[in-house]
């Protein structure tokens, strides 16, 4: 009978986790309306904060004024001088001043802080200090930028630059058939995350400077407070509040958010809480980075790309921030997913006095990935081919090389998966049926598609430099909490964790936890970026989940084969005898991986995510407005950890990149954004939207935990390229700018002539 | 946020708020959203953009859906009134919030509140509503997360769930 109950318990508790749905860790907070976000947190006696900021793009601060009619003395009144540290956000370069200190590069640079206990009359503070400048001449774009009419920064406007090189390209001219040209720009796009940034900070002269707030990176957080209050580590602590969305729109601003509460709350010794309107979100925070590709490439008469250039170019605005390494991704995907035998690719991050742009889900690729997905539809255009024989001959095979010299190890068959898109989306018969029936129909059709990859975790040494940390701790009523500074923002981090430890450990999904990413709590598991969670992080909770488990044999408290009811006991014995239960687990960087940060060259990526979208348009030429009518997302993203998860990943990715596309466009005046409002910033509703529909392939991952790879960032790539390589085919004419709005069909329609 | 000016006075508000009688003192032109979450601490309501366009703050009032970010308080007096922190019984979840968490209807949460008010009011008119319906009925909602399928599936699922009880 003892036996029998034995079994029957094991074979309940080998039940794999992985790959389940099970429920979100926070979702029930989430749907009850219980989750604590910034804003619904209040500290006794907290002051409101609030910034004001530049109003011209580029000057000299002549004089700042304050409205006679305010009792200033009411308010805390924080400039440049009451910086205890160095002035900067402290980030890659320190470039980037907290409140600008004299001269002023871009519009909504903050200059000063003001903080009261009325919101309401904080509002009107703001607009009563007046600030007068002696106005230097700026620069908005790329071109201005590249011709030095101004020098905005350093000695050439270039934060950074990159020289890919594999091969011979100078000598592939003479061999081609064909040479195709062709230059691609995407826009700017705001995150619009639907909860804004904001912060709380506290001070306190013994315990330092802690600090609330809606973020994606913790230690970033960290790292800035040091240097710009001049305090030690332990004085600076740093706490994610559920954040309402990110998609790295949080990944580097909180710092100066959070600066600025900071500064406040440490001159006044009272609570500052500072939460941006959607306006000042929008007008100030970071956004996509706009992009210029030029692609010229030399191909025989079968399709064969023989080699080629490739010149891509960013607008970083007026400070550095993560521009180089918006950069270095954008750069290293340049070259899609196909065997390039020679080519050069140049990367440039160029200086505007523009608001910096930042990170946005994709970092660089989907730019440069639109690039080459609508240069692959011209060259196929160029040789007579058709977009899919185009790809096919010149998809990467493994054990050929990438345009950084990294070999393809995976067993990867982009032709198989090709195949499987045209079948799900039924590419063959709705392209020639199209083609028939927009000869007469008003409402033009088309199909189009893209296939792209997207390297998983930091870039090179990225992941060697950061040398993640990862805790596991067994708890005194025997459950498992998991400490990392990897923070949940509504892609599942808190989940997909807790289901690898659960996993790990063999037991149910409800004994594991995570701790709220607090920098006194948990160790550097490394920021939320990069799609570098699930794979890198989750190998990590895998390694110290186990290191519990064998200090617990290791003790003769547990055997090898155990069931939940017995680790929990083991775990309680060993902390009510040894006080506590914590194993730590170092990034250790697999052996033989290579990189080389001079010649970027080498693996760029432990592993690349795949994929073929196929999108469907339809183009009324009475409004010229075009619609996503279906859209079918095949990829192989290595082990699907949480069906539900990943799904949502993927729709809610494709749902940003067709806004990319069709909706979402910045409009500049000055280097200031005009339409900073939901009502006139266009984002995708519900009845916006075609069905998504999303299909997986599982090749797995060595690296990753159980095989993930990763998956955040690649639905962003594909969507764009391949709604307007749709629109080409459903209009007949050339689109290479997104976002391509209806009055932008309008426009190249009646250029050329196609009515 | 509507700044309240010198010459306006406070002045009592009463109403009904999640089945419960409630007077609060407020000015008649504060946002129904500032009252709900600072005098009543119903932190379920967000504001995502305050002019009414995002649909985060949603409430149910007298059974239409409300932006509180656009209602003076005054206009809310002797109303009925439905947040988030209504849905719920105290240990189970409404079979909209059911739905949500089990279909990944909710992920980064913040207009989660919003949405499943908004499809308890489009259930309250259409009690089976198609995926059409569902999308037009949520399209002042938005969420920037999911792309709304697994939203759209979450109300379609307590639709179907509702209709067999």
């Amino acid at each position: 009978m003892a036996v029998r109950f034995r079994v029957a318990k094991q074979s309940m508790t080998e039940e794999h986790i992985i790959g389940k749905s099970v429920p979100r860790k926070e979702g029930r907070d989430k749907v009850t309306g219980a989750a604590r976000y910034i804003d619904d947190m209040t500290l006794p006696g907290m002051l409101y904060g609030a910034t004001v900021r530049s109003q011209i793009p580029r000057g000299i601060i002549k004089k700042i004024s304050f409205d006679p009619q305010f009792d200033w003395s009411e308010f805390v009144i924080v400039t440049a001088k009451d910086i205890p540290g160095k002035n900067c956000i402290a980030l890659i370069g320190d470039d980037q001043p907290c409140l600008a200190d004299g001269k002023v590069n871009h519009p909504e640079e903050p200059i000063l802080l003001l903080a009261h206990a009325d919101p309401h009359l904080l509002r009107k503070a703001v607009d009563a200090v007046s600030i007068e400048y002696d106005a230097l001449p700026a620069i908005f774009t790329m071109e201005e930028s590249e011709q030095l009419s101004q020098i905005i920064w350093g000695s050439d406007n270039t934060f950074k630059s990159f020289l890919i090189s594999k091969g011979d390209v100078d000598s592939v001219w003479s061999k081609a058939d064909y040479i195709v040209e062709g230059e691609y720009t995407t826009g700017a796009q705001e995150q619009l995350y639907i909860e804004n940034n904001g912060v709380i900070a506290a001070f306190d002269p013994e315990q330092g400077i802690t600090v609330w707030g809606s973020l994606q990176c913790p230690y970033y957080v960290h790292k800035a407070l040091m240097a710009l209050c001049a305090l030690k580590e332990d004085k600076v602590r740093v706490v994610q509040m559920e954040t309402g969305g990110a998609f790295g729109g949080k990944e580097d601003y909180p710092s100066i958010i959070a600066g600025h509460a900071a500064l406040l709350a440490m001159k006044s010794r009272l609570p500052v809480k500072i939460i941006y309107d959607r306006t000042e979100d929008m007008t100030a925070t970071t956004k996509r980075h706009p992009s210029r590709t030029r692609h010229r490439t030399a191909v025989n008469k079968d399709g064969k790309i023989l080699g080629g250039e490739i010149d891509f170019t960013i607008d970083g605005g007026a400070y550095a921030t993560l521009s180089s390494v918006v950069l270095s991704r954008g750069t290293i995907h340049a070259g899609g997913p196909y065997y390039w035998p020679n080519i050069r690719i140049r990367g440039k991050a160029v200086a505007t006095n523009m608001p910096p742009h930042g990170a946005f889900r994709g970092f660089g690729a989907p730019q440069s990935l639109f690039a080459m997905e609508r240069h692959m539809d011209r060259i196929a255009q160029t040789v007579g081919l058709s977009p899919i024989e185009v790809r096919r001959r010149n998809f990467l095979h493994p054990g050929q090389t990438t345009t950084t010299e990294q070999t393809i190890r995976e067993e990867i068959d982009l032709g198989k998966l090709l195949d499987r898109a045209l079948g799900l989306s039924d590419y063959c018969a709705k392209k020639k049926r199209f083609a028939q029936e927009n000869q007469t129909a008003s409402i033009k059709k088309g199909i189009g598609l893209a296939t792209f990859l997207h390297g998983a975790g930091f870039t090179g040494s990225g992941e060697r430099y950061l040398a993640s940390v990862v805790g596991a701790e067994g708890c005194a009523d025997g459950t498992v909490r998991i400490l990392v500074s990897s923070t949940e923002f509504g892609q599942g981090t808190n989940t997909v964790l807790c289901q690898i430890a659960a996993e790990a450990l063999n037991l149910p999904y409800d004994d594991v936890h995570i701790a709220q990413p607090d920098t006194n709590q948990v160790p550097n598991s490394g920021p939320t970026v990069a799609s570098r969670t699930a794979m890198v992080v989750g190998n990590l909770v895998r390694s110290a989940a186990l290191g519990i488990k064998q200090t617990l044999i290791a003790d003769g408290t547990l055997s090898d084969k155990y069931s939940p009811e017995e680790f929990r006991a083991a775990c309680k014995n060993h902390i009510a005898k040894h006080g506590k239960l914590l194993s730590i687990a170092r990034y250790d960087p697999p052996p033989g991986v290579f990189w080389d940060d001079e010649k970027y060259r080498g693996e760029a990526y432990a592993t690349f995510a795949w994929a073929v979208y196929v999108a469907e348009v339809a183009v009324d030429l009475s409004t010229y407005i075009a619609t996503v009518k279906d859209f079918v997302a095949l990829q192989e993203v290595g082990r699907v950890l949480h069906p539900i998860l990943a799904k949502g990943q993927i729709i809610g990715g494709v749902a940003q990149g067709i806004g990319f596309a069709l909706y979402e466009k910045v409009v500049w005046q000055n280097g200031r954004m005009q339409n900073g409002q939901m009502t006139n910033y266009i984002m995708p509703t519900s009845a916006d939207l075609p069905e998504i529909r999303v299909f997986f392939e599982e090749l797995g991952n060595v690296h990753g935990a159980y095989g993930a790879k990763g998956i955040g960032e690649l639905p962003m790539d594909g969507p764009a390229p391949a709604i307007v390589n749709a629109i080409e085919d459903a209009l007949g004419a050339r689109f290479d700018s997104i976002p391509l709005l209806p009055e932008d069909i309008f426009e190249t329609l009646s250029a050329d002539g196609v009515r | 946020m509507t700044v309240p000016s010198a010459h306006q006075r406070k002045c009592d508000l009463s109403f009904t708020i999640n089945g419960m009688q409630k007077t609060v003192r407020v000015y008649p032109m504060e946002r129904l959203l500032d009252v709900l979450r600072h005098e009543l601490n119903l932190t379920g309501a967000k504001e995502g953009c305050g002019e009414g366009e995002c649909g985060s703050c949603s409430a149910l009032m007298n059974g239409e859906v409300v932006n509180s970010c656009l209602i003076p308080a005054l206009q809310a007096s002797g109303a009925e009134i439905t947040t988030i922190e209504g849905l719920a019984g105290e240990s189970q979840l409404s079979p909209l919030q059911a739905a949500f968490l089990e279909c990944g209807g909710a992920q980064c949460g913040i207009c989660t509140p919003g949405m499943i008010l908004s499809a308890r009011h489009l259930l309250n008119k259409n009690p089976s509503p198609t995926t059409d319906d569902i999308r037009e009925g949520l399209s002042g909602n938005l969420c920037r997360c999911t792309g709304y399928a697994q939203i759209v599936e979450a109300v379609a699922q307590a639709a179907r769930r509702r209709s067999r009880e």
